[in-house]
């Protein structure tokens, strides 16, 4: 039994780092009703100062705190005057993307300083622990409850004595009546943004010498789990987050005692997507309260696609065709066969988040559905390549859209948050149903590309191949755009309620979109798979979500062309300038936040 | 038929709070077929919210609504809209990615028969095929819809049909809110339930927009009006009721409420504001 209670003093002491991460978040969320995507960026830089205070300095315990989170604390002034603050009067798809590609950056950041490996953070604490009850406490733990809670007071007091703290209070109750009363809402946010900041960088900190290793990875899963304990607490509500923090710790922990570690993330988003499901607005929120009338057709900008003519889209695919009888070198071919397959993928993301406005943070996965069915289909059925292919598609259009359907009913950001999640759920599932994926060992000696009977091996054929797959897909969705579906789907995008009132339901239109958005999606899963010949649970990850994303986001969101154009850039440009590999994703958060913030409609417009 | 015995839409003990307040506070009414109600009443009364629950877009914490002797309380928006209840939004709620056509088309929505087979189960992934493959039935289909947009948007003059191709954006507030009124008519609504449409208008475009609801009207379109303007209300309504903090404190023909000293006083209390702002304005 006593293992009982070290298990519940194990989650109690995780839950209280989540915690630190998302009180931030909640705070964020309740002045700018903004989910900040980097929150786990500033965790990862706090984790970092920490190690070089600690190994670097031989800074003293207390020392190493404050340092952290001074340190932390401009990170988060930065981000918050240079990321964020220019866009306050842009539309509320831009913050989003602007906070995803600011997380990126400071991840890359870190990396390329660091260098990937993980390091040793060593705790400067005594290595001894305590008997309590039943179980051991040791004094890390007790380090981690008491910044915990010191900190729980020292915001509790902020909040309610000080002056800008009041402010902090009324402008996250309504924003527009604190503004009117004189509250600075900039100052309020500077606030809020720096104390978000030291407490995620402290928190990043204390887990590095709870687990004795940082590493740049912990950056994605701190955003996620922080963001998982605020939305079970119920966004923007602190002391919510505090419970929510809490009892994520607990679940883990206990999930962890029953079935193994590799399943304590599995927990974090499986009771993430319960929540999001059952009670939305988190487990304590008042009664039910339908949101207050917008003004309408914010959440993207408002432009006018660029027309390009069909002759000149004709001659641009005509030249691509031929490409291949032109003495060009096998590098160009198989740089463009990735531009290809991204855009297959950028094609499927921009129907979903372009034209439906559901920003998906984890198209990934529908990748990975379609690589894992097509392999296993051919692998294991025998079934011809050319099949499996259609039927990774297929699945990807069935599984993705089932898997996706509970976020039907969320907006804005609370999709990208599930879909993230979801993302997350679906490699974890890879990872662990050992029985059908091979689990982490991956599948490999996955036959090459072959239709009717004809095995595609030179570099040229999988690129007509591909080529000429992309153009199908490209064809069939610009044909969906001029239809009813079209117009519907781009509604639904703009206004939800106007067009649930003239009889659009949103279940209906969002899961359509999803099955033909799944289909490129897996297809270009499928061929990737066979071209790869092995694959595992990592191959397709979030870098390649927010790779799609980038892409979208630059040729224009729901631009078919501007999709395939994106793709050729971001896939072509990095070869042209032989950019090295570590610094590409740098490049492509910069290229977001420059997007966001000076060309938000992208290179051919929103359609 | 049984049916005419029933007002085409009838609310009883309708109530709705928010936390503490009670935004919509036991409302009844009928409203017969062909006729105008008004609702009118200061900021915060109520109104907007009862549109909320009468159109489905929030449901109610007490009460019903009938609409041709069916319950439909609760009902979601989408249903609503398939049975012919359509409305505007008071702050002008149009696709502003879309253009002024593919706005009114989505009016039409409801009315998509070839394109919308009404399978269970397969009917989605049905739809999604024949948008593709656009079989004759639904070219001609989408062409019926278009001639008749175009006829929709001939009732507001010049104003909206050289533009038909700009995005909604694009547009002044007052032609948003004419696109609005064209996409609930393309609806072929039975019952119409319009809010504040000459909200922001100058009175040029007012005259205007009280010209076409007169017609609507005659026509014998159902419909509720939630107007500020007191001077439209008087020419247009057959009934008035006026809404104070949810609850309705009159109703009668409009000359009689206009006199009501709970009415005055409603708005003398709640200072310069609501009508008496508009009509001192106007
Ligand atoms: N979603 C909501 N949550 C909380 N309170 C709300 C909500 N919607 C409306 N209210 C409140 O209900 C009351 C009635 O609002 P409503 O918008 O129905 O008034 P109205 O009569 O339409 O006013 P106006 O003439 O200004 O349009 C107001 O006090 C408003 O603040
Ligand atoms: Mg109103």
């Amino acid at each position: 039994m006593s293992s009982w209670l070290d298990y519940t003093i194990n989650g109690l002491i995780v839950g209280n780092v989540y915690a630190l991460v998302a009180v931030g978040l909640a705070l964020i969320f309740g002045v700018s009703r903004l989910i900040n995507f980097a929150q786990g960026s500033i965790y990862l830089v706090g984790a970092y100062i920490g190690w070089v205070a600690v190994v670097q300095l031989h800074t003293p315990l207390p020392l190493t705190i404050i340092v952290v989170a001074a340190a932390a604390a401009v990170v988060g002034l930065v981000i918050e005057r240079f990321g964020l603050r220019p866009l306050q009067n842009s539309v509320r798809i831009a913050p989003l993307l602007a906070t995803i590609g600011i997380s990126f950056v400071l991840d890359q950041l870190v990396m390329l300083t660091f260098s990937p490996n993980p390091r040793a953070l060593p705790s400067q604490l005594p290595d001894v622990r305590f008997q309590l009850g039943g179980g051991t406490i040791g004094p890390l733990d007790l380090l981690i409850a008491g910044v915990g809670i010191t900190s729980a007071l020292l915001l509790f007091v902020f909040l309610r004595y000080s002056k800008l703290g009041w402010a902090v209070r009324a402008a996250s109750q309504d924003r527009d009546a604190a503004m009117q009363m004189g509250v600075d809402v900039n100052r309020v946010n500077q606030a809020v943004f720096g104390i978000a900041a030291a407490l995620g960088g402290v928190s990043g900190m204390l887990v590095g010498m709870y687990y004795n290793q940082i590493d740049t990875a912990m950056s994605l899963q701190a955003t996620l789990k922080g963001v998982v304990a605020e939305v079970v607490g119920g966004a923007g509500n602190v002391p919510g987050a505090v419970i929510g923090s809490l009892l994520l710790g607990l679940v883990e922990s206990y999930g962890v005692a029953v079935f193994g570690t590799s399943y304590r993330n599995l927990f974090a988003f499986l009771l993430l997507v319960v929540v999001l499901v059952l009670r939305p607005n988190g487990l304590f929120a008042s009664a039910r309260q339908a949101p207050p009338e917008p003004l309408t057709g914010t959440f993207i900008a408002p432009s006018r696609p660029v027309r390009i003519p069909r002759w000149a889209l004709a001659v641009a695919a005509a030249i691509f065709a031929v490409l291949p009888f032109f003495p060009v070198s096998f590098y160009v071919l198989q740089t463009l066969i990735n531009a290809w397959l991204l855009g297959m993928l950028a094609l499927s993301l921009t129907l979903v988040a372009g034209t439906v406005g559901q920003v998906s943070l984890g198209h990934a996965a529908l990748l990975a559905i379609g690589a894992y069915t097509s392999a296993l289909l051919s692998l294991t059925l025998s079934v011809p390549v050319g099949l499996a292919v259609i039927g990774g598609g297929l699945m990807s259009a069935a599984l993705g859209t089932l898997l996706i359907s509970p976020s039907f009913r969320l907006r804005g950001h609370y999709v990208s948050i599930a879909t993230l999640a979801i993302g997350e759920i679906v490699s974890l599932v890879i990872l662990n149903w050992e029985g059908v994926t091979r689990g982490p060992i991956g599948i490999s000696g996955i036959p090459p590309l072959s239709l009717f009977g004809y095995d595609l091996i030179s570099p040229s054929s999988v690129y007509w191949f591909s080529f000429a797959v992309m153009v199908v897909l490209a064809l069939l969705q610009g044909r969906l755009l001029t239809s009813h579906l079209g117009r519907s789907f781009r509604a639904i995008r703009d206004d939800d309620i106007a067009a649930r009132a003239y009889g659009l339901s949103l279940n209906r239109y969002k899961s359509l979109a999803f099955i033909f958005g799944g289909f490129a999606a897996g297809v270009s899963g499928g061929i990737a798979a066979h071209l790869y010949s092995y694959i595992n649970h990592e191959t397709f990850n979030t870098q390649q979500s927010i790779l799609a994303l980038t892409v979208v986001i630059l040729g224009g969101l729901g631009n078919v062309v501007g999709a395939i154009l994106g793709s050729v850039a971001l896939v072509g440009l990095p070869e042209v300038f032989r950019i090295a590999a570590e610094y590409r994703i740098l490049i492509y958060g910069i290229v977001l936040l420059l997007l966001v913030r000076f060309r938000p409609q992208g290179l051919l417009g929103t359609i | 038929m049984a049916e005419q015995h029933y007002p085409m839409l009838s609310l009883r003990g309708l109530t709705r709070r928010f936390g503490g307040l009670t935004a919509v506070d036991a409302i009844d009414l009928d409203l017969a077929r062909g006729e105008l109600i008004s609702i009118i009443g200061p900021n915060g009364a109520g109104k907007t919210t009862l549109f909320n629950l009468v159109t489905g877009l929030d449901r109610p914490d007490a009460g019903t609504v009938r609409f041709e002797g069916q319950d439909i309380t609760g009902l979601s928006p989408e249903r609503l809209a398939a049975e012919g209840i359509a409305r505007t939004f008071q702050l002008g709620r149009v696709f502003g990615n879309l253009s002024v056509m593919d706005n009114v088309l989505i009016g039409a929505h409801t009315r998509l028969r070839a394109v919308k087979p009404a399978v269970p189960v397969i009917g989605p992934l049905l739809e999604l095929g024949l948008a593709l493959l656009r079989p004759s039935s639904v070219k001609a289909e989408e062409e019926r819809l278009r001639e008749e947009v175009k006829a929709i948007l001939a009732r507001f003059g010049e104003r909206l049909l050289p533009r038909i191709d700009q995005p909604a954006y694009s547009l002044s507030y007052a032609n948003r809110r004419r696109v609005e009124i064209a996409r609930a008519l393309a609806l072929k609504p039975r019952l119409l339930l319009l809010d504040e449409p000459t909200a922001g208008m100058n009175p040029t475009e007012t005259a205007e927009m009280q010209a076409l609801v007169a017609e609507l009207k005659a026509e014998g379109l159902t419909i509720l009006l939630i107007e500020h303007k007191l001077e439209m209300v008087m020419r247009l309504s057959d009934r008035v009721i006026v809404m104070d903090e949810g609850k309705k404190i009159a109703e009668g023909p409009g000359e009689v409420v206009r006199t009501d000293p709970k009415v005055i006083e409603a708005y003398l209390g709640h200072g310069l504001s609501g009508a008496a702002e508009q009509e001192s304005a106007a």
